[in-house]
């Protein structure tokens, strides 16, 4: 049980490894914390899957040049979101805006679990109230 | 009867869902910039470094705008049909240069040929950022107006040229027949 518990310890911290820049860390802490968070929260237009955090496409790198630069020159995150928004679009967010164009994509996990679970409980209420059939002798007998 | 014609419902509807989206390019992002203002730029020029490119030189007329590098093989496929449009003359073709070097691009155009009005040179991607690129090529027209009509990404055919880019180009000329005011 220790080692399992070693492992689930060494396991969480590989989401902090952040080493993919040869540029030295902002000497302010909060700026360094504000671009390890942003940088996680945008996503590569090209391997769309990734954020720029874990992208190695020189795109990703490009863009991360840029947060360096946005936060270096002041900007709010509400500024630096907004400037890649205008550029890329909704969708260099990693986690898609919550409005009228997305509400489906949000919403249908879990309204399909609960279309998903209602089903079942009409099944198993059906399956209740049926009458349990008689113990009629209805196999081959080996005998 | 329903419990039959439930599950083929829900299939066809679920089928339509995918015939509609697997069509679809997951990679090509649409643009924000479409109904905007151009994104202003200056920058050096590809043949020559003293030679300024600006964005600004365009205003008053239709333009286009090219995204390429000699790193892509899409650009070199494409490069054939910029050459057409540019023989047909009626929209100058910008070239952005991006994140390339000098020596191979020079060669490049030597080699297949010239079709830009003019060619900046992004070497660093920074004006690229600002256009949204994030995979060459992309081509754009933009209006005498500085908005920006229409962003394609992936290589241009003349298909897609005439399809897309054209009734732009001759909505303009309409617009600017002798008797009409602009």
């Amino acid at each position: 049980m220790r080692r399992l518990g070693l492992l689930l310890a060494c396991l969480s911290f590989t989401t902090l490894a952040l080493a993919l820049d040869a540029e030295r860390d902002f000497t302010d802490p909060e700026l360094q914390q504000r671009y390890e968070t942003l940088a996680q929260e945008l996503r590569c237009p090209k391997c769309q899957n990734n954020t720029i955090a874990d992208s190695n496409a020189p795109i990703a790198a490009d863009l991360r040049r840029a947060l360096r630069d946005q936060l270096g020159a002041g900007r709010t995150d509400e500024e630096i979101l907004k400037f890649m928004t205008d550029r890329y679009g909704d969708f260099v967010l990693y986690r898609p805006p919550f409005d009228a164009r997305t509400w489906l994509l949000w919403l249908a996990p879990g309204l399909l679990l609960l279309a998903g679970l209602i089903s079942a409980a009409i099944v198993i209420a059906r399956k209740a109230r049926a009458p349990i059939p008689e113990d009629t002798d209805t196999g081959t007998d080996i005998a | 009867m329903w419990r039959y014609v439930l599950p083929v419902i829900g299939f066809l509807v679920l089928a339509g869902f995918f015939f509609v989206g697997l069509g679809r390019d997951p990679a090509a992002l649409p643009s924000p910039l479409i109904g905007k203002a151009v994104p202003a730029f200056t920058l050096p020029s590809v043949e020559d470094p003293e030679r300024m490119v600006s964005s600004d030189a365009y205003r008053g007329r239709m333009w286009v705008l090219n995204i390429w590098g000699t790193w892509c093989p899409e650009c070199y496929y494409e490069h054939p049909v910029l050459m057409e449009i540019a023989r047909r003359g009626d929209v100058p073709i910008v070239g952005l240069d991006w994140k390339d070097q000098r020596e191979p691009a020079q060669e490049w155009l030597k080699k297949l040929g010239n079709p830009y009005h003019a060619n900046a040179y992004d070497e660093d991607g920074r004006v690229g950022i600002d256009w949204g690129a994030y995979g060459a090529p992309e081509t754009f027209l933009i209006g005498a107006d500085g908005i920006v009509l229409h962003k394609h990404i992936g290589q241009i055919t003349l298909e897609i040229w005439e399809r897309d880019f054209e009734p732009h180009i001759q909505a303009a000329k309409k617009d600017h027949a002798p008797g009409r005011t602009s």
